[in-house]
């Protein structure tokens, strides 16, 4: 093998143990060989030798005995390849442990059961059966601060409950700032329940079903063609057309059927210049609207007539008549101002 | 995958509610911390699928490279027609893909009149598509075709030994790139101990002109050499193809710099009392505290000592036999 490598003018392969990686820079082929086999050969003639240069610095490595065979520690890579992640950030401070640091505070390791007054027994920190349970305090004396109609228990409850809330809130607002910063632990996952509230103080309106099938439909209607040669998804029903329906008529006429244009011209113009006008004019409405007409006419002139002489005459006497009641007066008033 | 318990959190004075959501499962909480980001990173899992038409040579090699990665790898075998890797829109179906199954790597195939037996592979940074390297694919030789002594196999998820020869991957820019690729394809994982009875398979990477490289895996057999190191021979077992590069797209300066930063690039913290010379090197400085002779222990055992010893010896003997004189009396 040795001498395979004097023949070779540089014999500097870049290795990398790390990665049982060979490169021979200096190799070219002056003249592709005529077969394909010569040219497998080659390869693999310069490839033995590459691999050769590897296990060189592999084998003479310090190396352990194990059960299966002898054990090498690598080297670390020397080639650089880019990650695939970014890299981590560190976690930031809480906010206790700001404070705890600020003070000195330092952490005390707890154990894990506890003495119990109360019942006089040992108990686990937390969980079931634990240290200091509400349930387990039989009488709660009553202090000089407390108000008559307080539920002590009730109230120890509601304090416990507030605690936790305000721990869940400030367990949040950590996450809320380490997500800030990218550094959010792996196994959370922070997500929004609901949109921000902005401007009318009004919760966003639930789309129906049928609404957001017109959407799409809407919104073709901007594009140049009017939404005609759209993609669809499968299962889209195409979208209902608003507005008339109008009905337009063929280019090209078919045979037989009649022209149907010189109808639609016809009974425009016959409309317009009233060729047949019997057929146009409706009588009896004619004679209807002249007979109210006349009829109103005549009343207005009564009207007129009867109002200037008795119109005061009429209201007082009736006031006389008729009972003191509230609603009479404006009735009377109505009757005077009859057209 | 999706077992979270909820904590919902109904504060007003947030303008978004966020709830926190944590596994309820011990398991699925263990597979989030495997797929977070960390300071070392160990393998890259690659993803294999395929486009609107293959051929069937095309899926030969699909299916062989599947079998090469067997532990690190995720076959799709339906077409995807949305994914085009080399256009703008083309590439968020393979972002998700990436996303969901966790893999760095992806192996597009496609065939079609202008481009046959085309090989998209393709890296990924964060889940978003980092640099891709376009190939066809000619002369392939599945396994089935090579004749070998079957006990010589190489077995599934040995480190590889890989080897690149040619010129041409230091002068051409595409070969170069098709390098780094095929490196981070074929490595594996990345380990600290291996086991040298365990080494057994090779491949080689031949740069036949400046756009086409043989690739061949081979299995490797150790002969005896009279010294530690043994004499390798390669056999050919694996896939064998041609590789002709069409058409390659380098990751963007900001996004390559960012991906090449490890861990040791972070600005050192400053180790109080060192400090480096550029003519003798590294400097410590120790500061001893002020000696105080005379609590110190004395090694060697003074005489004043010893008789001191003898003559507490004696006050005792003495004692007890004044003792036993008054017991006697008694």
């Amino acid at each position: 093998m040795t001498m395979e490598t004097e023949t070779q003018s540089q014999k500097a392969f870049h290795v990398d143990v790390g990665n049982l990686l060979a490169v021979n820079p200096f190799h070219s082929f002056p003249s592709l060989p005529a077969s394909r086999d010569e040219l497998v050969k080659e390869c693999l003639q310069e490839g033995t030798k590459l691999v050769q240069a590897v296990a060189d610095s592999l084998f003479n490595l310090p190396s352990t005995e194990d059960v299966d065979g002898p054990l090498v520690k690598l080297p670390p890579p020397t080639t650089k390849l880019p990650r695939e992640k970014h890299l981590p950030k560190p976690k930031p401070l809480t906010k206790w442990e700001e404070f705890a640091k600020k003070k000195g505070i330092q952490k005390r390791k707890k154990e894990k059961v506890v003495w119990d007054e109360q019942t006089g027994t040992w108990k686990r920190r937390f969980g079931y059966d634990r240290v200091n349970d509400d349930k387990d305090i039989p009488i709660i004396e009553a202090k000089m601060t407390d108000e008559p109609g307080v539920d002590p228990f009730a109230k120890r409850q509601d304090d416990k409950k507030k605690r936790v809330e305000k721990q869940e809130k400030n367990r949040l607002q950590n996450l809320k700032q380490a997500a800030k910063i990218g550094a959010l632990p792996s196994h959370v996952q922070l997500a929004a329940t609901a949109l921000p509230i902005t401007g009318t103080q009004a919760p966003p309106k639930k789309v129906t079903k049928d609404e957001l099938g017109n959407v799409a439909g809407m919104a073709a209607t901007s594009t140049a063609s009017g939404g005609k040669f759209d993609r669809k998804l499968p299962g889209e029903k195409p979208a209902k057309k608003q507005g008339k329906h109008r009905k337009f008529l063929p280019v090209v006429e078919g045979s037989g059927i009649g022209s149907r244009e010189k109808e639609q011209t016809e009974s425009v113009l016959n409309k317009l210049i009233s060729k047949h006008s019997h057929e146009i004019l409706n009588v009896g409405k004619a004679v209807t609207m002249y007979n109210v007409k006349k009829e109103k006419k005549s009343r207005n002139k009564r009207n007129q007539e009867g109002k200037s002489s008795s119109a005061t005459n009429k209201l007082k006497p009736k006031k006389q008549l008729q009972k003191k009641t509230g609603k009479k007066g404006p009735v009377s008033s109505k009757k005077g101002k009859a057209k | 995958m999706h077992l979270y318990t909820l904590q919902t959190l109904r504060f007003c004075s947030s303008a978004i509610m966020m709830r926190i959501k944590t596994p309820k499962n011990g398991r699925v909480r263990r597979e989030l911390e495997k797929r977070a980001p960390k300071l070392v990173e160990t393998g890259k899992k690659t993803l294999i699928l395929q486009g609107t038409k293959t051929s069937g040579t095309l899926n030969g090699v699909l299916s062989e490279i599947y079998h090469l990665k067997k532990g690190g790898a995720v076959r799709f075998t339906r077409k995807n027609d949305n994914i085009r890797p080399f256009e703008s829109g083309g590439e968020t179906s393979l972002e998700f893909f990436s996303l969901k199954t966790d893999c760095s790597l992806f192996v597009y195939g496609s065939h079609s009149k202008k481009r046959p037996n085309n090989l998209v592979i393709g890296r990924m940074y964060d889940h978003h598509v980092y640099d891709l390297v376009e190939v066809g694919v000619e002369n392939f030789k599945s396994i089935e075709s090579f004749n070998y002594d079957k006990k010589m196999a190489p077995r599934v998820g040995s480190k590889p030994f890989i080897a690149f020869v040619g010129e041409g991957f230091e002068n051409v820019d595409e070969l170069k790139h098709l390098k780094e690729v095929l490196l981070d394809l074929l490595r594996g994982e990345v380990v600290e101990n291996i086991n040298l009875a365990g080494v057994d398979r090779a491949y080689v990477c031949t740069a036949i002109s400046s756009n086409k490289v043989y690739l061949t895996h081979c299995a490797l057999r150790l002969k005896k050499s009279g010294t530690v190191v043994p004499r390798m021979e390669l056999v050919e077992v694996g896939p064998s193809m041609d590789l002709v590069v069409r058409r390659h797209r380098l990751p963007n300066e900001g996004l390559r710099k960012e991906a090449m930063r490890t861990a040791k690039d972070q600005p050192k913290k400053k180790i109080k009392n060192v400090s480096s010379d550029a003519i003798e090197g590294t400097i410590g400085k120790i500061y001893i505290p002020d000696q105080k002779v005379g609590d110190v222990a004395l090694p060697n055992k003074a005489k004043g000592v010893k008789r001191e010893r003898r003559e507490a010896k004696k006050k005792e003997a003495n004692e007890r036999a004044s003792k036993k004189q008054k017991e006697e009396s008694e």
